[in-house]
């Protein structure tokens, strides 16, 4: 490869935020402009080390194209284990405040840090590399665009560098998991249309007649994520050369539009893109087709259909107008329908085949994976409902709602995919260890266990607190007394999220040595085909 | 070919299905959003809004910086504990100026909507640098590199002229004066009289007590102690009141 | 075209309009000639490496 057009366009763009360092308006976007150079030099220097001028061996237009996919299995992981990391340090500050950092590592910058880097580092690299790996296979055709795919994948790297090293600098449109500002978000605007195109144009060359349902969540995951970036980050920079932008919009109407990004975000990022994965997985890990492919079709529309109208439930009781706060309520609780079909749907598919929970430790992560599907759809209609939104919402209660979900759901079924894929893509017979996998899953489950437990606790007791009267009709606790019986459950908090990074661990270092070609010597998991096999040869000794 | 089986032809093409979902989120987003775009027409008028003063919005963009949405609310529910223990609850109005919003969705900490004249400057600069100091409860990081931090201003009017591109009435006055208030507000010898026509109610004064420049900590603490004084709620009539 | 017209719109036939797409919806994918190809479809995974 000789790379001359990337050389050359990537060392201009260097040059370009060299300028941008240098004559920045702000200390900030000066700062940040010096990160975009390193990482655009380091880069070009890598290129420039790996030319070889030798002519490259023509590309099988049969074969699929899989080396992207092996960058974004790794990039999983390594972000999912950075922002897991985060996250427990941020627990750590809110049970003990003196390990805040002034001013790059207070809690405040390194919020959004744990946020983007799990929802968009981890959950963002799982969706791209399995969505491609899927779309690939259920089309029987190589990805659309020759190099794109590397393009979308290196520049989505560079966006979470950007994002990441942006909030520690404080560089932030205070809008909740769109924090990037501008300059950001038109990069993540041009890599995301590229995915678009990339995605779209292999379905469009597919060998297949019909589309599978998995690629029809992708597919409105990746549409709908680009409409509503765009527009929840419309705004207008103070400068072309400063970081610093004012939203195009204004209390209520900004409030809601973010809300509705907010909540969307959740919905196709979170949700139906990785339902698109449940629906691919589940089956080829279980060997068995979905357990009602019409049901599924069901799910997807009426799962893009409801999701977009719920995002006011964000906002109830606040000065949004009530009609808009009534449908938000309302379709959340509609909601609860689809999302419990979806999560029948992925179950069943094991109907017949139920053993497997017990003998592969994959179909068991991916099982609890949809089994808190279930729960946080449950939990989430529940928490749209006005009177019980006044007591949950600004309360921990969310946050423990919203990890159920993404450490339950999106985490699990992403490790399942994981698992599943890398044997593959790195042609190898098995997983390093399947022993590592169950220890990695009941760490998993216990952390969510703890961490929800501790949330529900802590939320409920402080939105009963906050409204606690005595008979003299006086506020029974002050606030700062509401905070200070929060500091047990905080620590319990971190104690789970601690328990699940070190689930983490464990499955990072089942997959390099996986891709390392080690296979560990263990006794295969009693009752499946292998255990079985062992423990008759011993019984007839 | 039966109506009934155009399902099919949806299922097998990519650009049917793409513009088939893409529909379906839009129409939802556009009805669900739209109307609120109608809302500034009839909205109720509240006196005493008037857009942040320069210094009040370099605070403010500190607020935002130092992501304290992530743990206040600027948001008071109409239940009656909120009330009591924040004030009058939160009107659209309010925030009508607010490029982002700062509702939040998270009470890490207490509600701040109101906050403004709560406190003396003295106890919020001692609780910014040191919150255990003051509220030995606190959760809160520590934000004392602020008083050490100069603000950082080029031309401040740019910033005026940016927000004044999205819709907040700053006139030419405004953006012509704007370095020259930003300075005056955090300066008790200045002259106040064009900033306090620009911007009524304007708190000015030295606010770090740190005469000798004027600091981020300046201008958080101006911002803190303006929220929620503009309107006078003693002039307010629930009646007419719109939400 | 001012608030309260939009607000009726979107509480009243802007919801009767979506309703009635996702009953077609369902109605569609419910529809007895549907079987065969579902089933083909849901093997799609299992096919191919």
């Amino acid at each position: 490869m000789k790379f001359g057009t990337e050389i050359v366009v990537l060392g201009f763009f260097a040059f370009a935020a060299l300028v941008a360092a240098g004559f920045g308006v702000d200390g900030p976007f000066r700062q940040h402009m010096w990160v975009l150079f390193f990482a655009l030099t380091g880069f070009t220097a890598i290129l420039m080390r790996n030319t070889e001028l030798k002519p490259v061996a023509p590309v099988d237009p049969s074969a699929y194209m899989d080396g992207p996919i092996r960058y974004g299995a790794v990039a999983t992981m390594f972000w999912g284990v950075v922002g897991m990391l985060v996250g427990v340090v941020i627990a750590l500050q809110l049970a003990y405040p003196d390990l805040n950092i002034q001013p790059w590592f207070n809690f405040g910058r390194l919020r959004p840090l744990h946020t983007s880097g799990v929802v968009f580092a981890f959950g963002g690299n799982a969706l791209l590399c399995t969505s491609l790996y899927v779309v690939q296979r259920t089309c029987r055709a190589r990805l659309f665009g020759g190099d794109l795919a590397w393009f979308v994948f290196w520049g989505y790297q560079l966006f979470i560098v950007m994002a990441a090293t942006g909030y520690l600098l404080g560089i932030t449109e205070s809008r909740e998991y769109a924090e990037p500002e501008w300059y950001v978000d038109i990069w993540l605007t041009i890599v995301w249309v590229a995915y678009l195109i990339l995605f779209l144009g292999t379905i469009l060359k597919r060998k297949e007649p019909h589309i599978y349902v998995a690629n029809w969540f992708y597919l409105s995951f990746i549409v709908t994520i680009a409409m509503l970036h765009v527009v929840n980050n419309l705004s207008m920079p103070v400068s072309f050369l400063g970081s610093k932008s004012y939203s195009a919009f204004s209390g209520v109407q900004d409030a809601l539009t973010q809300w509705w990004y907010g909540h969307n975000a959740v919905g196709f990022f979170l949700t139906a893109g990785f339902l698109g994965m449940m629906y691919y997985f589940v089956p080829k890990q279980a060997n068995r087709p979905v357990y009602s492919y019409r049901l599924s079709i069901i799910h997807f529309w009426a799962l893009i259909f409801l999701y977009i109208w719920a995002g006011p439930h964000h906002l109830h009781y606040t000065a949004l107008p009530d009609w808009a706060q009534t449908l938000g309520m309302v379709f959340s609780i509609m909601l609860w329908m689809p999302s419990w079909g979806g999560m029948i749907n992925g179950l069943m598919t094991l109907s017949g085949a139920w053993d497997k929970i017990r003998t592969d430790p994959i179909i068991r992560m991916m099982v609890a994976a949809i089994a808190f599907y279930g729960m946080s759809t449950f939990e989430g209609p529940v928490m749209a409902i006005k009177a019980v939104n006044s007591l949950s919402h600004y309360t921990d209660w969310t946050i423990g709602h919203v990890h159920s979900g993404a450490l339950g759901w999106v985490g699990m079924i992403s490790f399942g995919a994981i698992y599943y894929m890398v044997p593959k893509l790195w042609n190898r017979e098995r997983l390093y260890s399947l022993r590592l996998v169950t220890w990695h899953f009941w760490l998993a489950t216990f952390g969510i266990v703890v961490y929800a437990a501790a949330m529900w606790v802590s939320g409920i007791m402080q939105g009963l607190m906050w409204r606690e009267y005595d008979e003299q009709g006086l506020l029974v606790y002050s606030f700062a007394e509401t905070v200070a019986a929060m500091h047990l459950y905080y620590v319990m908090r971190a104690i789970g999220g601690a328990m699940y990074l070190s689930g983490a661990l464990i499955m990072a270092w089942n997959i390099a040595m996986t891709i390392l070609g080690y296979r560990r010597e263990e006794q295969p998991m009693p009752g499946s085909l292998a255990g079985l096999r062992v423990a008759r040869s011993g019984a007839r000794r | 070919m039966r109506l009934i089986d155009r399902h099919a032809i949806i299922e097998k093409n990519a650009t049917l299905l793409l513009v088939g979902s893409l529909l379906v989120v839009t129409v939802g987003g556009i009805v669900e959003i739209a109307p609120l775009f109608y809302l500034d027409n009839t909205i109720e008028k509240v006196d005493g809004m008037r857009p942040y003063s320069p210094l009040e919005l370099v605070g403010r963009n500190i607020y935002v910086r130092e992501g304290c949405y992530l743990c206040h609310s600027q948001m008071i529910r109409p239940f009656r504990d909120e009330v009591e223990r924040y004030g009058h609850y939160s009107l659209a109005a309010e925030s009508m100026y607010d490029h982002p919003f700062q509702w939040g969705s998270k009470r890490t900490g207490p509600d701040l909507a109101r906050v403004g004249d709560r406190y003396s400057n003295a106890w919020h600069v001692a609780h910014l640098s040191d919150p255990r100091s003051v509220v030995p409860e606190s959760i809160m990081p520590s934000y004392g590199f602020l008083k050490d931090t100069p603000i950082e201003v080029k031309d401040f009017s740019t910033n005026l002229v940016a927000n004044r591109r999205v819709g907040v009435p700053y006139d030419d006055d405004m953006i012509a004066h704007a370095n020259a208030d930003l300075m005056a507000q955090a300066d008790p010898n200045a002259d106040p009289t064009g900033l306090e026509a620009r911007y009524p109610k304007a708190k000015i004064g030295d606010f770090d007590n740190n005469p000798q420049q004027v600091t981020e900590m300046d201008a958080l603490v101006a911002y803190l102690q303006m929220l929620g004084t503009l309107v006078d709620y003693k002039n307010y009539k629930e009646t007419t009141g719109y939400r | 075209m001012d608030y309260n017209l939009m607000r009726e719109f979107a509480d009243s036939w802007g919801l009767v309009a979506m309703a009635l797409f996702f009953v077609g919806a369902i109605a569609f994918a419910l529809r007895p000639g549907s079987v065969e190809l579902a089933d083909e479809a849901a093997r799609i995974p299992l096919q191919d490496e």
